[in-house]
């Protein structure tokens, strides 16, 4: 199985094992914000040096490629500058969609042209046992990571509902495509027809939207990090194809990091990830389903000028922000409220929990783009404890991540999940946009009909907006 | 390279990988997607060869190639693009409050 390596000259090998190193440098980098510009830099230089490497090696059609190159990458810089960072998940969910396509397409071009790259055995005249196995793993995964990410990126941008469309008896047609697609790899070894290798492609694009459609909206953090685990792992399996120690090493990076991801939201969730992978959770989620009873329960609602003057005479306030704020692009707003009330003197910080939002990390990214410091925002485990010290906890469009039932409720869905101890706060604010939503997971919010309990019953932003106003003068 | 090297240098980049990613603070996770959504995309290596096979190889596989090419471009400098302007906006506390208005 000696094949490119004669091809491949000592100093390209090192080339490209440069390049992985410096992939793993840009990861590192990720450990803090100050360094990390600089991982992402070292990202770049990799990029390049992986591609200048391949061009100096094969005989390219360079004007061509250059086109290519230019093309795309016009479009993607473009993008980049034009996103809102609120439309981040289906922006990753859409790029991820991209490597899956550029596998299969790879993949696809390997197939048909083994020749060109080194996998063909010249006793034979046909393509090594393991590079079959290698193309057909590579092309299937790339093919459920494109139209899983699909979907996702519809469910995510709205174009699609994002409640789970449930089909009957869809386990067991997943699972017999699964086993499908694994036999017809290890049936591709023995016989390499092309239509095998056309039916493993077109069945695995079959699973990866049949896989992903049952998947409800709150689950999306856990599907979103899934797939950029499979790009990681297509994009390793064109590296054993290819012999490629940079396509081998960044697949495993992003492979594990992608793996990492899913399982830290399915914890913060505690759900199993094959509970989320099997789908229908939240059901009701965007029926709005008013779950009767509950709503007839007494609440106490409150303005924005009852909300301003309480928080005024906080000493600290803890604020809880969820997809909900997301939604209403009430970060700014947000952030401005902070700022006056700590001219006020009052302690504010901010208080994320893992899977507050669509992606990991969104609530982050969308406080530090309204300029919130991020020395001021403290994950679940860091923060949890001093809700019982604070005197305000102002929950906006948030939910699930705050119930109590979670810690008591052994017959609630979201039992065992780690929320945020907002109820222990002297007083919480609650802005929601109506008593009817009763959040993703189809469950009612005790926080609601606490005594020490303010509903702030309107769209985040304009709340926020007039508390603001209030807070002013 | 023999198929047992290359396994080797996979499972090495699986636990390099882990510890890694444990590393990264949760605040950056986002990032971390995105920038990891572009280095995935070091299949564009795949991509050029693909490209090139003009030598002796079918046309159809040479525009599989030019097509995987601009996808995985749009990746990169998406990607990389969108990251750096995701990390420019995590800041430290201001010296003087509110003068981000």
């Amino acid at each position: 199985m000696e094949h490119v390596a004669a091809a491949t000259p000592a100093w390209a090998m090192l080339a490209y094992l440069v390049a992985g190193v410096l992939f793993i440098l840009s990861l590192r980098g990720l450990s803090s914000p100050e360094s990390s510009q600089k991982g992402n830099q070292y990202g770049m230089i990799g990029m390049g040096i992986a591609v200048v490497t391949t061009l100096l090696l094969h005989n390219v059609g360079l004007p061509l490629i250059i086109g290519a190159i230019a093309i795309g990458g016009t479009i993607g810089w473009f993008i980049a500058q034009k996103i809102q960072m609120t439309a981040m998940p289906e922006l990753v969910a859409g790029f991820h969609s991209l490597v899956g396509l550029a596998a299969v397409l790879v993949g696809a071009s390997a197939y048909l042209n083994p020749t060109a790259f080194g996998i063909v055995d010249a006793a034979t005249g046909e393509i090594f046992a393991v590079s079959r196995v290698e193309l057909g793993l590579g092309v299937a995964i790339g093919a459920i990571t494109f139209s899983g990410s699909v979907i996702a990126f519809l469910k995510l941008s709205g174009r699609m509902s994002g409640s789970p469309i449930l089909l009957p008896g869809r386990h067991v047609i997943n699972l017999g495509l699964i086993a499908g697609i694994l036999g017809l790899v290890a049936y591709f070894v023995f016989d390499q027809q092309p239509a095998v290798f056309w039916t493993i492609t077109a069945l695995s694009f079959l699973i990866g939207f049949l896989l992903i459609v049952p998947i409800g909206g709150a689950d999306m953090p856990v599907v979103i990090s899934m797939l950029n685990s499979y790009s990681g792992w297509a994009a390793a399996a064109m590296g054993f194809t290819l012999q490629n120690t940079a396509m081998i090493i960044t697949g495993a990076l992003v492979g594990s990091s992608g793996a990492i991801l899913s399982y830290i939201m399915c914890k913060a969730m505690n759900r199993s990830f094959i509970s989320v992978i099997a789908g229908g959770f939240g059901a009701e989620a965007d029926a709005g389903g008013p779950k009767g009873a509950a709503i007839q329960k007494a609440y106490k609602a409150g303005s924005a000028e009852d909300a301003a003057f309480i928080m005024k005479n906080a000493e600290s306030v803890i604020i809880v922000p969820g997809y909900g704020m997301a939604v209403s692009q009430a970060q700014h707003a947000l952030r401005e409220m902070g700022d006056l009330l700590k001219k006020e003197g009052v302690s504010v910080k901010y208080a994320i929990h893992p899977v507050a939002g669509r992606m990991p990390g969104h609530m982050n990214v969308l406080l530090a783009e309204a300029n919130v410091p991020y020395d001021e925002v403290f994950e679940l485990e860091d923060i949890n404890s001093e809700f019982a010290q604070c005197d305000v906890a102002f929950v906006i469009g948030a939910n699930d991540v705050t119930n109590p039932l979670a810690k008591t409720d052994k017959t609630s869905p979201i039992y065992g999940m780690p929320v945020l101890d907002v109820e222990k706060a002297k007083t919480v604010l609650f802005v929601k946009r109506s008593m009817g939503g009763v959040g993703y997971a189809g469950v009612d919010n005790p926080v609601f009909y606490m005594d020490n309990t303010m509903m702030l019953l309107a769209d985040a932003k304009k709340m926020v907006e007039t508390i603001v106003k209030n807070l002013g003068h | 390279m023999d198929f047992l090297s290359i396994l080797s240098i996979f499972v090495m980049a699986c636990f390099v990988g882990y510890y890694v990613v444990w590393s990264v603070t949760p605040a950056l996770h986002t990032p971390l997607m995105a920038v990891t959504n572009a280095i995935s995309s070091v299949i564009i290596v795949g991509a050029l060869i693909a490209s090139s096979a003009a030598v002796g190889g079918s046309e159809v596989s040479k525009w599989l190639g030019l097509l995987a090419v601009v996808l995985a471009s749009v990746n990169i400098f998406g990607g990389f693009a969108v990251t750096r302007r995701m990390l420019a906006m995590y800041k430290k506390k201001d010296k003087k409050p509110g003068a981000a208005k």
